[in-house]
């Protein structure tokens, strides 16, 4: 079947034209496939693709050498290819009690932190979700206004309220009080991650709380459901797709939080986002930084799965 | 009532959570005219700070190098991100599905440690064969922000067609569009407010990224967070605050200005329905 | 001789008339779900046709496959003699107007009854002129220049019609055209649409679920349900003549008395029945074998209730006593109970004026119901 834009065009038309329409009528009937191949290409590329590197990386050995691990496959002498594959660097992670403890420590932070967000969040997210039209989108606003300011920035705010002669110490000695460790400490990381990830926890919280039909609420109570039981058998539930989403929004990545532990934990909260970026930039050990990364990789390879299949629910349920 | 110690619970706890989110960020504004060098100690009201950061030539490089890169990425990420939303939501099932949905998600909860680290390996690899990228910096950074803004502007393009209902789409087609005309006389000019979003977005993210940024990046491409970050690691300097209390200027001035353009939109809108009363 | 029949108001009484629309064993399948069963439709050229059914019963789905957005699983679509397998909605000579209106939001009124002819590469000033009738034909010139969100319910609805009209398709489809309007709205837009339809010569092809509007607006109607058609026809033919119980529930009310048939002659036929305990003289023949158990519809406005004894005592007459009255001021509605405890309903119209504010029949009291021997209607299912 011709197409109309070639039916329209003399033989003789000049090449750049032909090429115009040959491109335009390309654009017409293969546009479908354009709209998901080039999102799909780069993805492949530039994000599933590299995961297979570091993978490759964490069964080498470090050598002195640019880059600074041994290559896969080695061509020796009359074209025999050798293949070089350890497991070293997973062992070593597992003997080492450093790595071992670093991933529960930062499995057992993230938890606490993720805890602490919702006891926060959900209130929150709960009154904006109650509040009136106008009022709702200015408290949004007002939420979502610090995730635009530089997150470095405000963490980095923190180190001067929780230092030794922070303000909070300072309000401490004015009240007569000796200064207490604030800087440096878990509390110090605890804080800057609910601090920071606190809108990751509202915001999913309030997009679920909005859809929600409140007359149940209401229902309940009309029912003889005292406030709190009303809360436990109705709210709750209702919300729970909302809290499994915020969650997972904030446990995932604050697990391989790098930023927040090195400015507000100093040296003495370890978790595995700075063992990550150390044994990379400071140790020049890429194979090992690879197999702390395919490690958490593999920690996380549950949560990350639950959280797809709950955004999934959210998408193609229409 | 019941209902009263409720609102004072809920109360509280919106204003305490407020307060909490804004306390440091007033602080840092606060303490960006101290006079003093050393930060909580307040030693008289001075500007003298802004002008160190006016006259220092590193921060206007690399606040313009973030730009650069944020605006980049924001455009590409945009388009990126628009195609798999609507790939994702109006294209049904096909083959790779799964694969495709779990790789758009994935980048939303990925620790950057990951992406920053997987990625980079990539471009050495890529160099290692084909000679390219040679120098690491401003295309690398702004690829690596890509990859992860495109699955924020994914997320926001597959809610807003979500809720499109698709009765527009097929009335278009009943009345003589084909599905091309459909994508560009109705869904991408129904989804312009929510690829804004994105766009805005994917800025921000962009300009405010230090770990992939830092893992990515080559020497001599200094951008502005891994430059604040340096300086930090040095030590509490109030130029930094100048800096932040900057930042926090540009943005409520833009939330601000998006809030009073997103009133005017609504009191147009009323004034709309009140025209529809027969 | 006689005279040749004059079909041009009953096209589909003409054997040699060819329909406009033929759907010929059209099923559609969603997973195991059957939504349309193998279903057969002839409509002809200007009628205004009405599928009518309760929600799910498969209307909306074969509406679609008109329009072309839902392709059948098996069977063709034939519009004006062009089989319609394989051709998309923007290739076919079909329009629809939609049960949301669907009016583009970012375009203003004229924008949008124009979309279509600017799709078919009509001439700018063609176009011009032709909105600009289509406007005022719809009544709506004045607001050309408003976006959707700044007309009311009625006003948009209006200029979904006129956008599906102006490409002066052969077809339209309507979804739910009514729904959405109030009662007011409703009654007034019933007429304006019979009107443009009959001016325009189109063809109307209606989705509704509500009863009145399908009596009210169509040519024929046919009902549906779960897939299949129970019954087309005319709106007479359907409410007097209905072929099984679920039509003769399904439009009106009908009072159902179960029976058998004890005397089946060329011009009568009696049916007798224990519940109510009397017998049905119907006055034509019908060709079902004596003993067959049977049912009878009566329609409410064919009974009689009076305070007197009707008739013989035992044919086409029952005995029994008021239950509940519901008085709609025109008329009222009796349910009578009887013999074996079941109410029957009759609605009958207050043509006289009572001399004090008092009901002619009141509660509880004696009456007697009788109707004519070609009141009933037997039904076999």
């Amino acid at each position: 079947m011709s197409t109309p834009a070639e039916a329209l065009l003399p033989s003789e038309a000049p090449f750049w034209k032909r090429a115009l329409y040959w491109i335009t009528h390309l654009l017409q009937t293969q546009w479908r496939r354009l709209v998901l191949y080039v999102p799909f290409a780069w993805l492949l590329f530039f994000f599933l693709a590299p995961f297979f590197f570091v993978l490759k990386i964490s069964l080498a050995e470090t050598t002195i050498a640019s880059p600074p691990y041994t290559p896969m496959i080695e061509w020796i002498d009359e074209g025999v290819m050798h293949v070089r594959l350890v497991i070293d660097n997973f062992a070593y992670l597992w003997e080492d009690d450093l790595y071992v403890n670093t991933y529960l420590n930062s499995i057992k932070i993230s938890s606490i932190s993720t805890i602490l967000c919702l006891l926060i969040g959900y209130p929150i997210a709960y009154a904006i979700v109650r509040s009136n039209h106008t009022t709702k989108h200015i408290l949004l606003m007002l939420i979502i206004l610090p995730f635009w300011t530089s997150f470095l920035l405000r963490v980095y705010a923190w180190m001067g309220i929780l230092a030794d002669q922070g303000l909070i110490n300072d309000f401490i000695k004015w009240l007569g009080f000796e200064p207490i460790r604030l800087l440096y400490t878990h509390t110090a990381v605890y804080i800057g991650i609910v601090y920071t990830y606190v809108p990751f926890m509202i915001l999913p919280l309030y997009a679920n709380m909005e859809k929600l039909d409140w007359e149940l609420l209401e229902a309940a109570a009309d029912l003889g459901a005292k406030p709190m039981t009303t809360f436990l058998t109705v709210t709750l539930p209702m919300t729970a797709p909302g809290i499994l989403a915020g969650s997972l929004l904030v446990f995932i990545p604050a697990t391989g939080e790098y930023v927040i532990p090195d400015l507000l934990g100093g040296g003495n909260v370890l978790m595995i986002g700075r063992v990550l970026y150390n044994e990379f930039n400071a140790n020049i050990d890429w194979p090992v930084a690879s197999a702390v990364a395919i490690a958490l990789l593999l920690v996380l390879v549950l949560p990350m799965m639950l959280y797809q299949h709950v955004q999934g629910k959210e998408t193609e349920g229409k | 009532m019941n209902n009263g110690k409720r609102s004072i619970f809920l109360l509280s706890t919106l204003a305490f959570g407020i307060a909490f989110l804004y306390v440091p960020m007033v602080l840092l504004v606060i303490y960006s005219f101290n006079k003093s060098r050393i930060v909580p100690i307040w030693g008289g009201f001075s500007t003298k700070w802004y002008g160190e950061l006016f006259r220092s030539p590193e921060v206007w490089d690399a606040l313009s190098l973030s730009l650069k890169i944020a605006a980049v990425n924001a455009c590409f990420a945009t388009i990126l991100g628009t195609l798999a939303g609507l790939a994702l939501v109006r294209f049904g099932r096909f083959r790779g599905r799964t694969l495709f949905s779990g790789m758009i998600s994935a980048p939303l909860v990925m620790p950057e440690v990951i992406t920053g680290l997987s990625l980079l390996l990539l471009f050495i690899w890529l160099q290692d064969v084909i000679g390219w990228p040679s120098e690491r910096g401003f295309t690398t950074i702004t690829i690596a922000h890509i990859t992860f803004s495109m699955a924020y502007v994914a997320v926001i393009i597959q809610s807003r067609l979500a809720g499109m209902a698709q009765d527009l789409e097929e009335a278009a087609q009943d009345l003589g569009a084909k599905p091309l005309r459909v994508l560009t006389d109705i869904t991408l000019p129904l989804l312009a407010p929510g690829m804004l979003a994105g766009w805005l977005l994917s800025f921000t993210l962009s300009l405010d990224d230090l770990i992939i940024a830092s893992f990515v990046t080559g020497p001599g491409s200094t951008t502005l967070p891994i430059l604040i970050y340096s300086r930090i690691r040095l030590g509490l300097r109030p130029d930094i605050n100048a800096l932040a209390t900057m930042i926090i200027l540009v943005v409520a001035i833009g939330v601000i200005l998006a809030g009073y353009i997103m009133l005017r939109q609504q009191k147009q809108r009323e004034l709309d329905q009140r025209m529809t009363a027969e | 001789m006689a005279a040749a029949p004059d079909y041009t108001d009953r096209p589909w009484m003409d054997p040699d008339a060819e329909p406009f629309i033929k759907v010929q064993s059209v099923s559609k399948h969603f997973g195991d779900f059957t939504a349309v069963d193998s279903v057969d439709l002839e409509i002809f050229k200007g009628e205004l046709f009405c599928l009518l059914g309760a929600s799910g019963c498969g209307k909306s789905t074969l509406l679609r496959m008109l329009a072309g957005f839902e392709t059948p699983s098996s069977g063709s679509i034939v519009i004006d003699g062009q089989n319609m397998n394989d051709v998309p909605p923007y290739e076919r000579p079909v329009n629809m107007m939609f049960q949301s209106y669907a009016l583009f939001p970012h375009m203003t009124v004229e924008k949008n009854v124009a979309y279509g002819l600017r799709r078919d590469g009509v001439a700018g000033d063609e176009i011009r002129q032709r909105v600009e009738d289509m406007l005022s034909m719809v009544e709506l010139s004045q607001f050309a220049r408003r976006k959707p969100h700044q007309l009311s319910g009625g006003q948009k609805q209006r200029v979904a019609l006129a956008r599906s009209l102006i490409k002066q398709p052969k077809v339209l489809l309507l979804d739910e055209p009514l729904g959405a309007l109030d009662k007011r709205l409703r009654d007034q837009t019933q007429y304006e649409l019979m009107n443009i339809q009959e001016r325009l010569g189109v063809t109307f092809v209606v989705v509704t679920h509500d009863q009145e509007e399908a009596m009210t607006l169509s040519t024929r109607i046919a009902i549906m349900d779960a897939g299949r058609f129970m019954q087309i026809g005319t709106p007479t033919e359907i409410y007097e003549f209905p072929n099984s119980r679920v039509v003769a529930n399904f439009i009106g009310n009908a009072n159902m008395f179960a029976g058998r048939i004890i005397e089946n002659g060329p011009d009568h036929v009696i049916v007798e029945s224990k519940q109510p305990d009397c017998e049905f003289y119907i006055d034509h023949g019908m060709s079902i074998p004596e003993g067959t158990k049977v049912w009878v519809a009566l329609r409410p406005e064919k009974v009689h209730i009076s305070k007197e004894p009707a008739g013989d005592g035992k044919t086409n007459t029952i005995k029994g006593m008021v239950h509940d009255i519901g008085y709609l001021g025109g008329s009222s509605t009796y349910r009578v109970q009887i013999g074996g405890g079941e109410l029957v309903e009759i609605t009958s119209p207050n043509q006289q004026r009572p001399k004090e504010a008092k009901p002619p029949i009141d509660w509880d009291e004696e009456v007697y119901l009788s109707w004519e021997p070609s009141s009933s209607v037997v039904l076999t299912k």
